[in-house]
């Protein structure tokens, strides 16, 4: 593997090929904030919260840090005035759903984003995806996926494999980032209630 | 049919089926086309079937069913040839007479010919129609003459003549070459030059490539693939083998949408016949180059159309968007360098490598060259699909070749680029149709769609609609477009109901923004155009609805009101016979009052009050006056038979 150097927030930064600009921000104690990323599962690209510019003048453009790849002498921001309104409408977005979720509060204080900017609509899954990636990728059992698409996507436990598997491991619950027994309470409806399709 | 195993066999054949059909022979072309057919086209067929045996004609005459020319608002049209007469809005009727008179009798049948209801006159032969005198229809063209089932039909036009001179006289990187000076760009979406994407994946280390037809067409009203996949599935077929030549492929894709069965049969059966030719499979025309070609139907939404998507439901995945920042030229099906390319794209190729890019680069403007289908929908005259050169004005496809707004009514806007588009107002009717400039006018070049807005057309309920779709159609996955979106849409519905608030423009620029610059793909990306546009160039409509609660356009249901002008109305009864609602209070020689309490705004009374008296109104922004007081509805000294 070869060495890569790059310039992440003016400070210049060693990092491996293949690595992601993620990897090499954290590797340099530089801290980018994340919603849908483990460092246990592929980059999944989903809250957008990493986003960060690269490039510099004219050619500057917005990508997101999970996935990007790092590339020789690559001059990064991974703040700015307009990546920060943009972090603080993601959170806003994301308070609709879950406004009581810590870790949400956490950036939102960070961001100055306002928990009532839009108008509520709890149902506490921010469709980060951690808990079917990880039970995808880790685990290998798909024993919880996505159902439909868009607004209405949700996440649902299969009951065949979720009776079977679920309670011994649990290993998703703590990976939830609003709420801890959100997995929990939708493994528990899939298994009492399975839906009909 | 033997195998062909040379350019010079299959030119030898060519001859051979030319040498077979005489030019003066009487042909009957009936378009086959899915709109055609809907209206009939293959009741049609049969009859020109069964009349034309029972006269003992079917020796000298051939009917038969063709692609779709483009003119789907007349069908279903029949042209025959050698002359070219065109006949439209043909029905089973017609056929004996049609028969009669102009094959037997080589007399026109005037009644079927297009009639210009501005000036009166008629046109007898297909090219004189100013629908098509004005178009240059270089990929469309060849619909009419030939029946998509045949690969005869399609020999005869010069079919797979681009292939064999390719096979024969070219290598790849001459291919390669032809179509980069031909500065061809992608008429799917984005536009991006498809020679240089080609090259991506020629250059591409890794061995196995793949080249694919995004046939997946998802924007609403638009149907440009649609007519040639199903009106010249070989001209793509071949347009796909020349790609897979230049960039080193032996494997292509078409990812073709379900609800497109006619296409689906039609591409099947060219590849079937291509094979049994030799023109597809082992060793092509004898050179060694090996290429097949695998169909996949596509059960997908609309984000299945964004190529990385596509890619994904080709392996058989959920069609979501990857999160990658690596072109798909260069890692893209199986993580194989694969060239992704639209139909209408592919569709081009064979011209050019047959004419060369200097022809190719004569048509057209600066940075976009060649011709584009557009198809011309919404409140035009003329509806259909027309091809042009690129750098024709927007007045022009309008007017000169659209025929104009129906109804005498005045046009408003027009919306280019599908549901992500944006809309483009009067003043700017004289830009010229490109890439860049639609991009610049703050819409886009899309696949072609092109929707024609008149003055009763609402442009915040125009952003309300695209908004609407787009939400439906995102695929959930990041947060811009899914969650964005749907506080976007929320806002649009809000102002068109009159509950918009100030600050609620700010909030949607906000929004707009943040989906432009960080949402995972280009659907949410391009998904605030429509607002955006709309914002631009109609800021007024949205202050309108805001601030005083007015629909300017009298369209959006929740802000308008129906009212009787009491002087008008002379109590006809209409509006009273066709309300649904029992909203109209009248009777014989009262004046008649609209119940605002029980109206639900269907606007049927408003289309039934007699043009003569135009009593019925629609108002907006203000109060409805109060109705006349009973005692004073009867209706005095005016005669009502007029
Ligand atoms: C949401 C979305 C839907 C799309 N749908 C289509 C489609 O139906 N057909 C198409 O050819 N391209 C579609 N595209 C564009 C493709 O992603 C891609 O750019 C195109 O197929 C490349 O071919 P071209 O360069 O020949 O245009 C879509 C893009 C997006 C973002
Ligand atoms: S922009 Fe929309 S459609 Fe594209 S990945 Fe994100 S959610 Fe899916």
């Amino acid at each position: 593997m070869s060495e890569i150097i790059l310039q992440i927030d003016g400070k210049e930064v060693r990092a491996e090929e293949g690595m992601t600009i993620l990897e090499a921000a954290l590797g340099a104690g530089i801290t980018i904030p994340t919603l849908c990323h483990h460092e246990k599962l592929e980059p999944f690209g989903s809250c957008r919260l990493c986003s960060v510019e690269v490039g510099t003048g004219d050619r500057a453009k917005l990508v997101v840090a999970c996935v990007y790849p790092v590339e020789e002498k690559l001059v990064v921001r991974t703040g700015s005035e307009k990546i920060d309104r943009i972090r603080k409408v993601i959170l806003e977005l994301y308070l609709a759903h879950a406004p009581d979720a810590s870790s949400l509060q956490e950036l939102a204080l960070e961001y100055g984003a306002d928990k009532d900017r839009f108008e509520k609509e709890a149902s506490f899954c921010i469709h980060c995806g951690l808990c079917v990636r990880y039970c995808n990728e880790v685990k290998k059992k798909n024993a919880v996926g996505f159902v439909d698409r868009g607004t209405r996507k949700e996440i649902c436990f299969v009951p065949e494999i979720a009776s079977r598997e679920c309670w011994d491991c649990k290993e998703c619950f703590p990976l939830c980032p609003t709420e801890a027994l959100q997995a929990a309470y939708v493994l528990i409806e899939a298994l009492k209630f399975p839906r009909t399709p | 049919m033997p195998l062909i195993n040379s350019p010079a066999e299959l030119e030898k054949l060519r001859k051979g089926i030319l040498a077979e059909r005489d030019p003066e022979k009487r042909v009957v072309s009936i378009c086959a086309g899915a709109g055609c057919v809907a209206s009939g086209a293959n009741e049609v067929i049969a009859a020109f079937g069964e009349e034309l045996e029972k006269k003992g004609l079917d020796a000298h005459v051939d009917a038969k069913g063709t692609g779709c020319p483009g003119f789907c608002e007349q069908g279903p049209i029949v042209v025959i040839y050698p002359e070219e007469i065109c006949y439209l809005q043909v029905t089973p009727g017609d056929v004996a007479e049609i028969v009669t008179e102009t094959i037997e009798g080589d007399k026109v049948v005037e009644r079927l010919l297009y009639l210009d209801s501005a000036t009166g006159e008629r046109a007898t032969l297909e090219p004189e129609i100013p629908f098509y005198k004005h178009q240059l229809r270089n990929v469309i063209g060849d619909n009419i003459k030939i029946d998509p089932k045949s690969i005869e039909d399609y020999l005869v036009v010069g079919g797979y003549s681009a292939l064999a001179k390719a096979l024969s006289f070219m290598t790849p990187e001459d291919v390669l070459n032809e179509v980069k000076a031909a500065n061809l760009r992608g008429r799917g979406g984005g536009g991006f030059p498809a020679g240089q994407k080609w090259e991506g994946t020629r250059d591409a280390p890794e061995p196995t490539k793949y080249v694919i037809v995004n046939a997946d067409e998802g924007d609403p009203g638009a149907f440009m693939d649609r007519a040639v996949l199903e009106g010249n599935p070989h001209s793509i077929l071949e347009g796909l083998a020349l790609g897979a030549f230049a960039v080193g492929a032996n494997e292509g894709y078409i990812y073709v949408r379900q609800e497109y069965p006619l296409a689906v049969e039609n591409v099947l059966l060219a590849i079937e016949k291509a094979r049994e030719y030799g023109l597809l499979g082992e060793n092509i025309l004898g050179s060694g180059f090996d290429f097949k070609v695998i169909v996949h139907k596509g059960a997908g939404a609309f984000v299945c159309g964004e190529s990385t998507a596509l890619m994904t439901a080709l392996e058989g995945r959920v069609g979501e968007p990857r999160p990658k920042y690596v072109r798909s030229n260069i890692k893209g099906l199986w993580q194989k360098p694969s060239v992704l390319n639209n139909v209408e794209t592919w569709a081009n190729v064979p011209l050019i490598i047959n004419k060369g890019a200097d022809w190719f680069t004569q048509i057209g403007t600066e940075g976009s060259k060649g011709t584009k289908i557009f198809s011309l929908v919404g409140k035009i005259v003329n509806t259909g699909l027309v091809e042009v050169p690129m750098g024709m004005t927007l007045r022009e496809i309008i007017y000169t070749i659209g025929g104009g707004i129906p109804d005498g009514k005045e046009f408003k806007a027009v919306q280019t680029g599908g549901p992500s588009g944006g809309c483009i107002p009067e003043e700017m009717l004289d830009l010229e149709v490109g890439f860049d400039e639609l991009t610049k006018a703050g819409s886009m070049m899309g696949s072609g769609g092109m929707i024609v807005m008149d003055e009763d057309t609402c442009m915040v309920d125009v952003a309300r609609y695209f908004m609407d779709f787009l939400c439906d159609e995102s695929c959930g996955k990041c947060v811009p477009c899914r969650e964005g979106l749907r506080q976007m849409l929320k806002l649009l519905t809000n102002i068109t109901e009159g509950r918009g608030k100030e600050g609620d423009l700010e909030l949607l620029e906000e929004l707009s923004e943040v989906a432009g610059e960080a949402a995972l793909c280009a659907l949410g990306k391009s998904a605030p155009n429509p607002f955006r546009s709309t914002l631009k160039y109609f800021r007024d409509e949205y202050e309108a609805h805001i601030k005083e609660q007015r629909c300017p356009a009298l369209s959006c249901k929740e802000l308008i009101a129906f009212y009787i002008a009491p002087d008008k109305c002379s109590a006809c009864g209409n509006c009273f016979k066709k309300c649904p609602a029992d909203a109209i209070v009248g009777g014989k020689k009262l004046i008649h009052i609209v119940d605002q309490e029980k109206c639900t705004k269907c606007g049927n009374c408003f289309e039934v009050c007699p043009s003569r008296f135009s009593a019925v109104t629609k108002i907006s922004g203000v109060p409805v006056p109060p109705p006349v007081p009973e005692e004073e509805r009867t209706i005095t000294g005016k005669s009502k038979e007029k």
